[in-house]
C-alpha cells in the first residue's frame, strides 16, 4: 500500500521520484474540492439546520436568535404528531406493498427468456419519468370530473380520489410503488442472477420443488439485499416531496403532509423558518435513527453493502 | 470488478446461461412470478398508453371520446401550445443545470475517490468517513439553511443557485462508487507508472481514468437523471419564469392550461421524451447508472 504522508499540503510533484513510498508527491489535496463543496452545502447547511431551529426568521428580513421558542412551538403542534403518523404510514404502507412485488418481479425477471427481457425494458419506464411528471399525469388521470374512471363508465373507477383522507394516502402508496418497483426489482433480479446454481441443483436432487426452493434458498439468500433495498425504500420516503406536493400539496386537509410537506409548508409558506428548522432537524434525525436501526437490524446497512459491492 | 456493472444488470437475453433456460428462481413454470409479470406490464403500460394518445388528442375530442381509444384524427395541436409557452427555454435551463452540476460533480468525486485509494492519511480517512456519512442523511432536510447560504452568496433565481448543492448532493455516492473501481485497478499499474516516473496527476489521468470509465460513466448518468427530475431545489432556489427547469415547469402548466389535459398531458411527454431517447440509445449504461453502488 501506498504511504503518502500528508500531515501539510504540498503541491503535486512532477520532478520524479520523490516519494520512496508510493506515487510521487501527495494526493491530498486532490480531495480539497469535494471536501470543500460537500461542507459548504452539505455539513454546514446541515448544522445550519440545528441553529436555524433556535432563530426566528421569515425567509427575507433578518435572522433573531429565539432561544427555545421554536422547538416549543413545534413540539407543541399537533400538527407534528400528525405528520409523523403520515409519514411513517406512507413509509410502512409501501415499503409493504413493493418489497413483495419487487421480489416477485425480480425472480421472474433473473430468468434469461427473451420475453421477459422485453418486459423489462417496459418496465422500467416509470423510473426514468420524473417525480413531477407522474404526479401531474396522475393527478390528470385520476380526475373525478375528466379523468380515465370517467371517460370508462367504470364507477370502482371513478371515485374522488384525491379529495378523501384515505383514498388520498392509498393513492399517494400506489404511485410512489408505481414509480419505485422497476428500481427495486431491478436490484433483486441482479441478486438472483448471481445466486449459485449448485444450492438449487443440490435441492432438485433432494426433491424440492420450485415454492420450497423459494422460500428455502432464494429469500435467505436475499437476506442482504432485501435489507438494502429496505433501507433505501424506508429513508428514502422520508424525503418523497415532489410527488405529494404536486398531487395533493398535503392535502385533503393534512391527510398526505409528512414531515418533508410540513417542513416546506412551515417555512416557505408560512415564513415561519424556525420551526421549519427544528421540524428540518427531526427529518434528520429520523432518517439518520431510522438508517442505523437497519443496519443493526440487517447485520449491514446501505453503505456497508455498497462497499462489498460496486 | 470493473466491469461488472456494466454486465450485471443486463437484461437481455444475449448471452444465455449454458443449461438452456434453467436458472436459479425463474424458469418457465414459476407460474406466480409469470402473472404477476403480465399483470404489472398493464399496470405500467396503461397510464402511460393514456398518457400519450390523449396527448394527441384535441380537448373537445377528449371529453367525448374512450379515453382509451386512440384518436381518430391526431393532432399536434397540443404540442404547439406547450412549445409556444417557453418549452425550450425551460429544456435549455435543465440542460444547464445537469451539465453544470455532473460535470463538475464527477471530476471532483474522481479526484477525491483517488486520493482516499491512494493515500492513507488520518485526513483522507476522516474525509471517507464523512461521505459514508452523507449517504445516511437525507440532505434535501437541509433545504434551508442551503436556501439562506444561497440568499447570502446573492445567487438566489440564478441556475447557479441550482448548481452548486447539487453538487455537492452529488459527491458522497460518486465518491463510494469511484472508490470502489479504483481500489480494483491492479497494484502493479500504479507501480509500473511510479517508476516510469510519473506524477500522480499524471497517474490519475493517465491511468485510473482510462480503468474507471465504465463507473464514471454509471456515476454520471445517475446524477444527471436525478439533477433533470430533480424538484425541490429549483421550487425553493428560483422564482423567475425565465430560470424554470422542466418538472418545476411542468408543475406550473398544471396550474396554467387547468383542465386542457391533452395539453398537460403533451408537456408531460416533452419533458420525458430526451431520456427515453437516452434509454433507447444505452439502455444498459442507464440501468447500470440507476443503480450505482448497488450492484455487486
Amino acid at each position: 500500500m501506498t504511504t503518502v504522508a500528508p500531515t501539510t499540503l504540498p503541491a503535486p510533484s512532477r520532478t520524479g521520484v520523490t516519494n520512496k513510498t508510493g506515487g510521487t508527491g501527495s494526493v491530498t489535496w486532490m480531495a480539497l474540492p469535494a471536501v470543500f463543496f460537500f461542507i459548504a452545502f452539505g455539513v454546514i447547511p446541515l448544522i445550519g439546520v440545528l441553529a436555524l431551529s433556535f432563530t426566528q426568521w421569515d425567509g427575507i428580513g433578518d435572522i433573531h436568535w429565539a432561544g427555545l421558542d421554536s422547538w416549543r412551538t413545534t413540539l407543541n403542534n399537533p400538527g407534528l404528531p400528525h405528520a409523523l403518523k403520515v409519514t411513517f404510514e406512507i413509509m410502512i404502507l409501501s415499503w409493504a406493498v413493493q418489497t413483495p412485488i419487487s421480489i416477485l418481479l425480480g425472480v421472474f425477471l433473473a430468468s434469461h427468456e427473451r420475453y421477459r427481457g422485453v418486459l423489462a425494458v417496459l418496465y422500467f419506464i416509470p423510473v426514468l419519468l420524473s417525480s413531477a411528471a407522474i404526479a401531474v399525469a396522475f393527478k390528470a388521470l385520476l380526475d373525478p370530473n375528466f379523468g380515465l374512471g370517467t371517460g370508462l363508465h367504470l364507477d370502482f373507477l371513478n371515485q374522488d380520489w384525491l379529495g378523501k383522507d384515505k383514498l388520498a394516502l392509498g393513492v399517494v402508496v400506489f404511485i410512489v410503488s408505481w414509480q419505485f418497483i422497476p428500481f427495486h426489482s431491478l436490484i433483486y433480479q441482479g441478486a438472483v442472477r448471481q445466486l449459485p446454481r449448485s444450492m438449487y441443483e443440490a435441492a432438485e436432487i433432494d426433491g424440492a420443488g420450485r415454492v420450497r426452493q423459494f422460500w428455502s434458498i432464494t429469500l435467505p439468500q436475499l437476506k442482504y439485499t432485501i435489507v438494502a433495498s429496505s433501507t433505501l425504500m424506508l429513508v428514502g420516503s422520508l424525503t418523497f416531496f415532489d410527488i405529494i406536493f404536486v398531487l395533493t400539496a398535503g392535502g385533503p386537509g393534512d391527510a398526505t403532509r409528512t414531515l418533508a410537506l410540513d417542513m416546506y409548508k412551515t417555512g416557505f409558506q408560512a415564513n415561519l423558518m424556525g420551526p421549519a428548522s427544528a421540524i428540518a432537524f427531526i427529518l434528520v434525525f429520523v432518517g439518520l435513527a431510522l438508517a442505523l436501526l437497519l443496519r443493526r437490524i440487517g447485520g449491514g446497512g446501505l453503505a456497508d453493502s455498497q462497499m462489498e459491492g460496486a | 470488478m470493473a466491469t461488472t456493472v456494466s454486465t450485471k444488470i443486463d437484461q437481455t437475453p444475449g448471452v444465455r446461461p449454458t443449461s438452456a433456460h434453467r436458472h436459479p428462481g425463474g424458469s418457465g413454470r414459476n407460474w406466480l412470478g409469470g402473472t404477476a409479470g403480465w399483470i404489472w406490464l398493464l399496470i405500467v403500460m396503461v397510464p402511460i398508453y393514456w398518457i400519450v394518445i390523449t396527448s394527441f388528442k384535441t380537448q373537445a375530442n377528449y371529453y367525448a371520446t374512450n379515453p382509451l381509444q386512440p384518436p381518430g384524427s391526431p393532432t399536434l395541436d397540443n404540442y404547439q401550445l406547450v412549445i409556444e409557452n417557453d418549452f425550450i427555454q425551460y429544456f435549455i435551463n435543465s440542460a444547464i443545470v445537469t451539465a453544470g452540476t455532473i460535470i463538475p460533480a464527477v471530476v471532483i468525486s474522481f479526484m477525491a475517490a483517488f486520493a482516499i485509494v491512494r493515500g492513507n492519511s488520518w485526513f483522507l480517512t476522516g474525509v471517507n468517513g464523512m461521505f459514508l456519512m452523507g449517504l445516511a442523511i437525507p440532505l434535501q432536510a437541509t433545504i434551508i439553511p442551503v436556501y439562506l447560504i444561497i440568499i447570502k452568496l446573492k445567487l438566489y433565481d440564478s441556475l447557479l443557485a441550482i448548481i452548486l448543492p447539487s453538487i455537492a448532493f452529488a459527491i458522497p455516492l460518486s465518491v463510494l462508487v469511484l472508490t470502489n473501481f479504483i481500489r480494483d485497478v491492479p497494484k502493479e499499474l500504479f507501480e509500473s507508472m511510479r517508476v516510469d516516473g510519473a506524477s500522480e496527476w499524471a497517474t490519475l489521468w493517465n491511468l485510473a481514468f482510462p480503468l474507471t470509465r465504465p463507473a464514471l460513466v454509471t456515476v454520471s448518468i445517475y446524477n444527471g437523471l436525478a439533477v433533470w427530475n430533480g424538484f425541490l431545489l429549483p421550487l425553493i432556489l428560483t422564482q423567475s419564469p425565465g430560470r424554470r427547469t422542466l418538472p418545476l415547469a411542468l408543475w406550473t402548466f398544471q396550474g396554467q392550461y387547468g383542465i386542457n389535459v391533452p395539453a398537460i398531458l403533451a408537456s408531460v411527454v416533452l419533458t420525458t421524451l430526451p431520456i427515453l431517447i437516452l434509454y433507447a440509445i444505452g439502455r444498459r449504461q442507464l440501468l447500470s447508472g440507476l443503480t450505482a453502488g448497488f450492484s455487486k
